[in-house]
């Protein structure tokens, strides 16, 4: 497997998403290949800092808009 | 899926080794609306529950505790302040007079979401009807997923920067994607959605979610090295 065969698995190793042995033949690769493996931990940590992120507080105008909806429509 | 391996929230505990860390804790201000519940908070399903059985304030609460992640998935989708207030307003208004239908089969989170999402996606559409289509075919040759610049970041970005920092370098780069790739990487990578709920709400493949997914991921890390590489953003 080359670079290019690398890249087009990377998202579905990073899930799992791969059989035994197609995963044997990545980690093959990835052992001997410094940039494809920079690459995917890049790729991991770009998703970990997305999916980590915390939401910001709900501007104090556009909740008081949310509530003032729900309490008109359903009575809250 | 990544995402669920650094996720408390949904008690999915188990971390990939080089990559667990702390969950970071929000520091978010009291809510003057909230109401007090006779159900307590952890009882998710007690809450719904109660909604379902016509107690307004525990779906008081539950708007309470996630009005911040749906107002983030609805500007994550949507990218316009106004888009995203009126489908997270309408997300939780439909939520409650379809509350009949929720059997509980999945969390009532991620039923929300489904809400949500559909909410922003009818928002998006409307606002570029000529700009793109969803369902539109990607025709993207392979050599472009191939990354242009590979270089070692440095220590953990996330010590570079402060939180406020981080956030909107994050949000600067979500802003930059297409939507063909923002809305797949929004609902797998952040809102944690399977591949298959995804392809269902987008009304596309399972083959085409992956090959955006995997294209989305590639896109942001190229977008965000110029900020962690070790040299810092030039």
């Amino acid at each position: 497997m080359n670079c290019e065969g690398v890249t087009r698995e990377l998202s579905n190793y990073i899930d799992g998403e791969v059989d035994a042995a197609l995963r044997q033949e990545l980690e093959q690769h990835l052992g001997g290949c410094s940039h494809c493996t920079v690459v995917l931990n890049q790729v991991k940590m770009t998703v970990e800092l997305f999916c980590d992120a915390e939401p910001v507080d709900l501007p104090t105008d556009v909740r008081n808009r949310l509530y003032a909806a729900l309490q008109s429509k359903l009575g809250l | 899926m990544l995402c669920a391996t650094f996720m408390t929230e949904d008690n999915r505990t188990a971390p990939l080794g080089s990559m667990a860390r702390p969950i970071r804790k929000a520091l978010s201000t009291p809510n003057p609306h909230r109401l007090a519940s006779t159900v307590a908070r952890e009882d998710e399903h007690l809450l719904v529950a109660a909604a379902k059985g016509g107690d307004l304030s525990a779906f008081n609460e539950l708007v309470s505790r996630y009005e911040r992640k749906i107002f983030r998935l609805t500007m994550n989708i949507t990218r316009n302040h106004e888009d995203a207030e009126d489908a997270m307003q309408d997300a939780f208004l439909k939520s409650y007079s379809h509350l009949k239908d929720f059997e509980g089969t999945s969390r009532f989170y991620t039923w929300l979401v489904r809400i949500a999402a559909n909410e922003a996606l009818m928002r998006l559409r409307k606002r570029r009807p000529n700009q793109f289509s969803l369902d539109e075919p990607i025709t993207t040759e392979d050599e472009e997923l191939m990354p242009r610049e590979i270089e070692d970041w440095g220590p953990s970005p996330e010590q570079r920067y402060a939180q406020s920092e981080m956030q909107e370098i994050l949000s600067g780069v979500i802003d930059g994607l297409d939507p063909l790739f923002r809305t797949v990487f929004v609902l797998r990578d952040v809102e944690n959605l399977s591949t298959e709920e995804t392809a269902k709400i987008l009304n596309i493949s399972v083959p085409a979610v992956k090959s955006r997914l995997l294209r989305a991921r590639m896109k942001l890390r190229e977008k965000l090295h110029p900020y962690f590489r070790k040299e810092g953003l030039h």
